[in-house]
């Protein structure tokens, strides 16, 4: 059919995402914001993968992957390159792994890059789990998620830890710009790369991407489970530039879910809700919602 | 210019030298000195480079790794564990085939810790891809790291320098420093073959199923076996424009007429040198390789060179657990069908900064030839300490193999 | 650029190996009722959709992988999800 705009995509189609990948829409809505005159270092992790399987390339922009733990460190040498070449001009260099790449086996080279200040931009696609290696527990992983190496069994429920607070640690190493998204609004992907590329140093995007098979959604549920995260207060999303919070994304009253609505669209929680235990499990994550919502201030109208 | 330097000043007044555009190394020791002058020099705005300090040794290689595929001149150094905490980088490195050019200190593995030298750490990366010279002096090691770029840049195959730590890195040598102009002369401005640019969008480590990596790994075996020629070109030109024999991939020394060759890397040639020359005087028809490249891994010239002897005795400071030496492996693998095979023998020198005396390479000689027997040993073993550990003469013994190639038996063929 | 077997890969040519075959469903845009919201474009994770005019869009089944994402967004349910015949 070969339709231009379709075509023309920075993010090419024929990649071998699965269908309904928050990871390959995330993805796609970075690049499309950031444009064509960027260098991408990338992680090890299935955006990897399902992009370049030799002998092809879905990217249409200057693309290198190394390893699973480097992608800050590569975009450092990037970046650096860049500038003894006197060549800044010509690109800004994004840095992106996912959450396993990141707050994990990466964390080292994460805190470097963001240390040392280089001008980078870097973007997590947090998938809360290892989704290339068949869905194994990340640092990023929520509490009771049952995963692949954190089954729920007789004597466990799932994921026995919390979210890892990646921003903070981001906002504390004096990142210039800390965001989070998620992917069912990618308007405001959009709106915060463009932000993010405007500043110079270091920047940190992460982005809530709901994996099909591995939180046991259907590939149509995407959007619709990545907003219930958002909504029902799990997943705050927030600016924060120079350490101020700048901005959050208010949950509108109707919109609002509880942590169990938005648990019982996924597989991956189903134990929770068949527990005896389940509404002592869930009023625990209840509350870290709770927390959110009051830490953000996430209900109420935009001022 | 000549002048009285340290080792590590010496080759971080080189390495600045040759203009890389980006420099990153995670400092250990013995390597410290060099990352210490580079910064220095950096800070007085002698060496133009970007500077980066990084938080390991894994990130100072993705760093070069990163700046080289962005088609920036970039070095790194280092040593030991932080060679060894590199190793995913390293296979990286050279199968993207980035020209990067990396000094190792060399010094002993952990465990037990040990910060002297041998060159447990560069050998045990021997399969990474890397071409890796090993230098004899603090002479060598300057002009070695001139001809690395030259050489990794022309191949796209980065190249490690491997120095000792300690008794090259840190000991007062004269050294002619070459001027600007002749580095320029030998060294042009690196031009990538590819590199990351939005006006040329390329993918760049990508994922290769069962269906192509082999062939990938295939031609990047090829790549490496051109490379000797290179590399003999480039110490050829070298020689003709400072004066200085640099001996490309293996130097023979006093081996005309030798019946027993000793071989040997790095700095222990030195003082080899000596031994054998007095040897000579004293009427033993003695010489010695002098192995400067040990990736690619020269096997016809070491047959050629070797063919004559009647026993080779292969001194080094590393060892593969379990077997022998690892360069006696290798020139072993050079005679597996061959005519005329010298009996190889190997000899484990020196780990961890154990002292090698005059006196152990002497022994070591002349033992070869009263005894023909292909064995391994270790030398300059403290026998009264493993006394004192409860240790008995068998138990030393056990330690050693005495022929590891029995002769054939009369009527065997 | 210098081409070099396994090491150098072109952009975009991941649009040559077509994903089509794992369709189940593919969609059918009606193109009736659409109202210009945008969603079935912005949503769609492998940039299948296209806009033909404001407030028409269709989707490129060469690069469609037959999600649904965009006809559960879409507000007036103009998409409609078939099954893949082959
Ligand atoms: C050093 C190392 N350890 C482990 C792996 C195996 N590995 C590859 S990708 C991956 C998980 C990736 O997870 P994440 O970073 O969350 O990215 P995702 O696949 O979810 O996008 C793992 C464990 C590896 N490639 N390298």
């Amino acid at each position: 059919m070969a339709v231009e705009e379709v075509e023309s995509r920075l993010l090419a189609y024929g990649h071998t995402a699965c269908a309904g990948c928050g990871e390959a829409l995330a993805a796609r809505t970075v690049i499309e914001a950031a444009g064509p005159d960027v260098i991408i270092a990338n992680a090890t992790g299935c955006l990897e993968v399902f992009t370049t399987r030799f002998p092809r390339s879905a990217w249409r922009v200057p693309w290198i992957h190394s390893l699973f733990e480097n992608a800050a460190s590569v975009a450092s040498g990037i970046e650096v390159a860049l500038k003894a070449l006197e060549r800044s001009d010509e690109a800004k260099v994004i840095a992106q792994a996912g959450d396993g790449g990141t707050a994990d086996i990466g964390m080292g080279a994460f805190s470097g890059m963001l240390e040392r200040g280089h001008d980078i931009l870097y973007v997590c696609y947090d998938t809360e789990v290892y989704s290339n290696t068949g869905f194994q527990r990340s640092g990023l992983t929520p509490l009771y998620a049952h995963t692949t190496t954190s089954p729920a069994g007789e004597l466990t429920w799932g994921n026995a830890t919390r979210k890892k607070d990646l921003p903070s640690i981001a906002v504390d190493h004096g990142a210039v710009y800390v965001a989070t998204a998620s992917v069912g609004y990618p308007q405001d992907i959009t709106r915060k790369v463009k932000k993010a590329l405007s500043l110079s140093g270091p920047k940190y995007i992460q982005i809530h991407c709901p994996c099909v098979p591995g939180w046991g959604i259907e590939s149509h549920m995407t959007i619709r489970v990545a907003r219930a995260a958002v909504n029902s207060g799990l997943i705050p999303l927030f600016e924060i530039v120079e350490g101020n919070i700048i901005g959050v994304r208010k949950i509108k009253e109707d919109e609002r879910v509880s942590v169990e609505e938005y648990m019982k669209l996924q597989k991956r929680f189903s134990h929770v809700l068949k527990s005896p235990r389940g509404k002592d499990l869930i009023r625990q994550v209840q509350s870290i919602a709770n927390l959110n919502i009051e830490k953000f201030g996430l209900l109420g109208i935009n001022e | 210019m000549k002048a009285i330097m340290e080792g590590s000043q010496a080759v971080a007044q080189v390495v600045s030298l040759c203009k890389p555009n980006v420099v990153c190394a995670y400092p250990i020791t013995p390597q410290t000195h060099i990352v210490e002058r580079l910064a220095i020099l950096h800070s007085e705005g002698k060496l133009k480079a970007g500077f980066v300090l990084a938080e390991s040794e894994h990130s100072a290689a993705s760093i070069v790794l990163g700046a080289s595929a962005t088609g920036a001149r970039s070095y790194t150094a280092t040593s030991s564990q932080g060679l060894l905490l590199m190793t995913e980088v390293m296979f990286n490195i050279a199968g993207m085939r980035l020209p990067v050019v990396m000094t190792v200190a060399n010094r002993a593995v952990s465990a037990p810790i040990n910060i002297w030298n041998d060159q447990q750490d560069s050998m045990s990366l021997r399969d990474c891809g890397w071409i890796q010279m090993y230098a004899e002096d603090v002479q060598e090691a300057c002009d070695m790291h001139i001809q690395a770029f030259r050489i990794a840049e022309e191949l796209n195959i980065p190249v490690m320098v491997c120095m000792d730590g300690f008794v090259l890195t840190h000991s007062m040598e004269v050294v002619d420093i070459p001027s600007q102009d002749e580095v320029d002369e030998i060294l042009p401005p690196f031009a990538p073959s590819y590199f990351l640019t939005p006006k040329d969008p390329v993918t760049l480590g990508s994922m290769a199923g069962p269906d192509a990596y082999m062939e990938i790994r295939m031609l990047l075996h090829k790549a490496m076996k051109d490379a000797p020629r290179v590399i003999q070109d480039v110490s050829d030109e070298f020689e003709e424009k400072t004066g200085r024999h640099q001996g490309g991939l293996l130097d023979p020394y006093e081996l005309e007429d030798a019946e027993i060759v000793l071989v040997s890397m790095g700095s222990l040639l030195g003082t080899m040198k000596d031994v054998v020359d007095q040897l000579r005087d004293e009427g033993y028809p003695i010489g010695i390789l002098k192995v400067r490249t040990t990736r690619p891994f020269p096997r016809e010239k070491f047959h050629d060179l070797l063919c004559n002897a009647r026993a080779v005795a292969v001194l080094e400071k590393d060892i593969s657990l379990g077997l022998e030496g690892i360069l006696c492996s290798e020139i072993r693998s050079a005679f597996c069908r061959a005519a005329k095979t010298p009996n190889i023998s190997s000899f484990i020198v020196g780990l961890g900064g154990r002292d090698v005396r005059e006196d152990d390479i002497r022994n070591i000689a002349i033992s070869m030839f009263e005894n023909d027997s292909c064995r391994v040993e270790f030398v300059g073993i403290n026998k009264e300490a493993l006394a004192a550990a409860h240790w008995r003469a068998e138990d030393y013994t056990e330690c050693i193999s005495t022929d590891v190639c029995p002769k054939p038996e009369k009527g065997d063929s | 650029m210098k081409q070099v077997f396994g090491i150098v890969v072109q952009p975009g040519t991941s649009r040559e190996e077509k994903k089509t075959g794992w369709r189940v469903f593919r969609p059918k845009f009606k193109q009736e009722a659409c109202i210009g919201c945008r969603n079935c474009h912005m949503f769609c994770p492998d940039g299948a959709v296209y806009r033909i005019d404001k407030k028409k869009f269709d989707a490129d089944l060469d690069a469609c992988k037959g999600c649904g994402i965009c006809a559960e967004m879409c507000p007036v349910d103009d998409i409609e999800m078939l099954l893949e015949r082959n």
